[in-house]
């Protein structure tokens, strides 16, 4: 009766936080607790072993009862979980469904599931088999799980207000349609995704018709298609966000007002990978994100109204690639280092407002010592022009003679789009 | 020993040997003579195989020279001029030449080396050279494998009295062991001293080919610059 | 043969523009790794130089050096030796030295901060660079007597592979947009050495990445153990023939 008390008290924490996420949720919570409180007296709790059918049990297990699972291995087959209830692994209890089905179908709301592994999650081709999937529920907790080698880690659909969090999710990349994705939501509201960490999935995290939700402090890594992808999903902010070595980096697409900031995305490097591909996006803010040693670190199509500032492009091979039909885009206050190209166009980019940025490529000079550059740069190359013209031109990529080209260019500019331009480039990088 | 039949070469428009035949013999010291431009030198270089004859072919001992090398391990060749890889020190370019001549039961002959004192400045690199020590090396170097034809060209230009009679000694004394040499110059005094025949060129083909003595006998003179000057007067100049 | 190699070898090493030459790769290698933290950026920087000072030096230290060693030559014909024997070891001595130089410049500061697979690459790449405009160097020199028009040919020879062809490929480009060229950009990229080698260790710094379908053409090409194999070897028939040929000339040439 102690353990259970002491237990209830925790869950409360839980809710306390997630409280503060959602304020608007608080008189529901506050009636919830008050609820919980008086069921504490007749909820039961449930000390399983690996000796006895886990889905026995929980079909047993009345709404708000406690299922603590001991450390050990359960061969388990599908468990619909259709009542609140909250399940507990101590040292983390290995589910094993050997690749028959999908482990948890959470129906209800108000689940708990907490540091339990999951295991060997079968394909399908039919149903997204996944090691949790919740259907249509709401406040609904994951929190600090593992997942390994599932078809589908977390699948979260049409649910709202739930919290992932901490969760490990390692899968076991085969060819992009054999493989899911590491949490996946569908047409879900007001959801937290934080601190989880996903590997060799297609997407780390896939979002589709997702709104108003927070993706945060997330390390999504080694994906066969994306870290994050996520499309008609509007109003989502995301931040602190680690997106690296994934097959093609992070795809935003057909969305409004998203909100980005302190993201860092690496390493994706590949003949189509992008540190971040932005295709019909409008209303957004990219902020104070790193963009480092990606084959392209922006790519934008049909990108329109959108702020990019603060953000830091570093050994890219293209810093950005600017579809011409982008429009009223702002970059400003941004540096560019060590970037084969910084800019690369398909053709007369305008409308957009370029300044202060800081262009490692930069050979102006600055007589009034205001830190600003007294000529505009172009960073648009005569080389990039060319190559966006002819892509097999690319064989010439550091030989003498476009250096050549590139350097009369500059000297007398002809051929590079006369739009894209900074105004005001900065002589030194800003401390971002 | 050597033996030159009908041999031409043109350089572009110029011929410059025209259908030349010689039969030089061993122990023969043969003055190779002619105004500027008569092809000495390129008669020379054809004998070596520098110039390859556009007709005609030169045998060596009986055998033709096209496309061999063995039979320059029996001539001693002395440049007009040596040019040497300047970084190179002398003994180096002994070695070198060592290297490349010498087969196991060949005797050296030093004596130029000796002569010269060369083996006091073996140290020296060669582009730190004066002309007249250049030279000492390329007739040290011509006679040193002890070849049994020599080929001197200009041998005494640029040395001083005293090596230039060392060398003639030098020459006599080859010439006295029955060795063909061959030698162009410009001193008539000096080959009026070493040389048996005179080959006197004229735009390519054999003027005369003589023995001095004949020569001197045919026009009475008793030096053979005199007697050269005699005959270039009557010989018609073409060109 | 190498009884004369090893004498033009010792007199070349001990040539003052040789050592200034090594020194410069020497210090520009150095500078270029410790400026860089990535070591693969110096390498990148690295390369750009290789493309342009090594073919450049290589020729025309070459072919100045041949017509300074004419009488020497000369004077080799005249020893029982055969005019080919003559002409290869001056190449192998005017070879080796310059590869020594580049190896020491170039090669040491590689090993010691760069390191790995592409390092090697590019080294090798500069090294076969060296002997095959080497080996142009000779063309050049036995096509003309003349040392003034010799050098004047050595130095529009350099300018073709380092600046003209790539023109003319752009230019080909640019009126050939329309048809797949991947496969004939990979024809006209052996037939310059500098390309060759250029592709080659880009190709091994995974820029491919950057170089879209021709990359992934030039990719799928290079990356195997085969490709690059081939490209070694079309890079070393690019040292092979022109020093056949004016070998050949050589042998028949008037001294």
């Amino acid at each position: 009766m102690k353990m259970t008390i002491k237990y209830k008290t925790r869950i409360g924490e839980i809710r306390h936080r997630f409280i503060r996420v959602n304020p608007c949720l608080i008189c529901v919570n506050l009636c919830a607790i008050v609820f919980a409180l008086a069921l504490n007296l007749q909820a039961k709790m449930w000390k399983v072993t690996p000796t006895q059918n886990l889905k026995q049990v929980i079909i047993q297990a009345n709404a708000h009862d406690t299922l603590l699972i001991q450390k050990g291995l359960y061969r388990t087959e599908n468990i619909i979980i259709d009542k609140p209830l909250t399940l507990i692994g101590q040292h983390y209890p290995v589910l094993d469904i050997q690749f028959k089905n999908e482990i948890f179908t959470v129906k209800s709301s108000d689940v708990i599931i907490k540091g339990i592994e999951f295991r060997n999650v079968g394909m399908t081709s039919m149903i997204d088999w996944a090691a949790i999937k919740v259907l249509e529920a709401s406040n609904v907790r994951i929190v600090n799980n593992r997942i390994r080698n599932c078809y589908f880690g977390i699948y979260l659909s049409a649910s709202d207000h739930c919290l992932v969090q901490g969760n490990d999710i390692e899968g076991n990349p085969k060819e992009e349609q054999n493989t899911g994705n590491g949490i996946h939501a569908w047409k879900c509201d007001s959801i937290l995704i934080q601190r989880n960490h996903t590997q060799g999935h297609r997407d780390g995290i896939y979002f589709e018709f997702v709104t108003n939700s927070t993706i945060q402090h997330n390390d999504s890594q080694g994906n066969i298609r994306y870290g994050l992808h996520f499309m008609f999903s509007h109003n989502n902010g995301y931040f602190y966000n680690h997106f690296h070595r994934n097959g093609a980096g992070v795809a935003v697409m057909y969305t409004k007002f998203v909100t980005m900031k302190h993201n860092v995305f690496e390493q994706n490097w590949g003949g189509a990978a992008y540190g971040l591909l932005l295709k019909d996006i409008s209303d957004s803010h990219i902020e104070h994100n790193i963009f480092k040693t990606n084959t392209v670190g922006v790519y934008m199509e049909g990108c329109s109204r959108s702020v990019f500032t603060k953000n830091q492009f570093i050994e890219n091979g293209y810093a950005l690639r600017v579809q011409a039909n982008c429009d009223d885009n702002s970059l400003t206050y941004s540096n560019f280092c060590g970037n084969t190209f910084d800019v690369a166009t398909n053709g007369e980019v305008v409308l957009n407002h370029v300044s202060h940025n800081y262009w490692d490529k930069y050979e102006g000079y600055d007589l009034n010592r205001d830190g600003i550059g007294d000529v505009p740069f172009r960073p648009v190359s005569l080389y990039a022009t060319v190559i966006e013209r002819i892509p097999q031109a690319m064989m010439l990529l550091r030989s003498f003679t476009v250096s050549l080209l590139d350097r009369i260019e500059k000297i007398i500019p002809t051929l590079t789009p006369e739009g894209m331009k900074d105004e005001k480039p900065l002589l030194k990088p800003l401390k971002l | 020993m050597i033996r030159t039949e009908a041999i031409s070469k043109s350089f572009g428009k110029l011929n410059v040997l025209r259908e030349l035949s010689v039969q030089l013999e061993a122990g023969r010291v043969v003055a190779v003579i002619g105004p500027n431009g008569s092809g000495k030198t390129t008669f020379i270089k054809t004998l070596l195989g520098m110039v390859i004859p556009d007709r005609g072919r030169v045998l060596f001992n009986n055998q033709t020279i096209t496309k061999q090398h063995t039979y320059r391990s029996q001539i001693g060749y002395m440049p007009q001029i040596g040019h040497y890889p300047v970084n190179l020190k002398i003994k180096q370019l002994f070695e070198m030449m060592i290297d490349i001549r010498k087969d196991a039961t060949m005797q050296l002959d030093e004596d130029l080396v000796a002569a010269f004192q060369l083996k006091a400045l073996f140290e020296k690199p060669l582009g730190t050279l004066s002309g007249g020590t250049k030279q000492k090396v390329s007739a040290a170097l011509a006679f040193l494998f002890n070849p049994s034809v020599l080929i001197l060209d200009e041998p005494t230009a640029g040395l001083d009295p005293l090596s230039s009679e060392v060398l003639k000694k030098k020459i006599q004394k080859e010439y006295q062991k029955g060795k063909l040499i061959l030698i162009t110059s410009h001193v008539m005094s000096d080959l009026d001293e070493l040389a048996t025949d005179v080959l006197y060129l004229q735009d390519g083909s054999v003027q005369f080919y003589k023995t001095i003595t004949e020569l001197k006998l045919e026009t009475g003179e008793s030096k053979l610059g005199r007697v050269i000057a005699q005959l270039m007067s009557k010989i018609p100049q073409m060109s | 043969m190498n009884k004369i190699t090893k004498y033009v070898l010792y007199d070349i090493i001990r040539n003052r523009f040789v050592m200034g030459y090594t020194l410069l790769l020497l210090v520009i290698g150095m500078s270029f790794f410790s400026f860089e933290s990535d070591p693969n950026k110096g390498l990148l920087s690295l390369l750009n130089i290789i493309l342009m000072v090594v073919p450049l030096v290589s020729i025309i230290f070459s072919t100045i050096h041949f017509y300074n060693s004419y009488e020497f030559i000369e004077l080799m014909s005249a020893q029982p030796m055969s005019r080919k024997a003559i002409f290869l070891s001056e190449y192998m001595g005017v070879a080796t030295s310059l590869s020594l130089a580049f190896l020491v410049g170039v090669g040491l500061p590689t090993l010691a901060f760069g390191g790995g697979e592409s390092s090697l690459i590019l080294i090798m790449s500069g090294f076969l660079l060296t002997l095959s405009f080497v080996s142009l160097a000779f063309l050049a020199s036995v096509i003309t007597r003349d040392k003034a028009k010799g050098i004047g040919l050595a130095l529009v020879i350099w300018f073709y592979f380092s600046l003209v062809y790539d023109g003319l490929v752009l230019s080909i480009l640019f009126s050939f947009n329309d048809y797949p060229l991947e496969k004939a950009m990979l024809l006209l990229t052996a037939l310059n050495p500098t390309d060759l080698a250029r592709i080659m260790v880009l190709m091994k710094m995974d820029i491919s990445a950057l170089m879209g379908f021709t990359g992934a053409v030039f990719q799928d090409f290079f990356s195997t153990n085969y490709g690059l194999l081939v490209a070694i070897f079309i890079l070393m028939g690019w040292v092979v023939l022109p020093i056949t040929i004016a070998s050949q000339i050589f042998q028949r040439k008037d001294l």
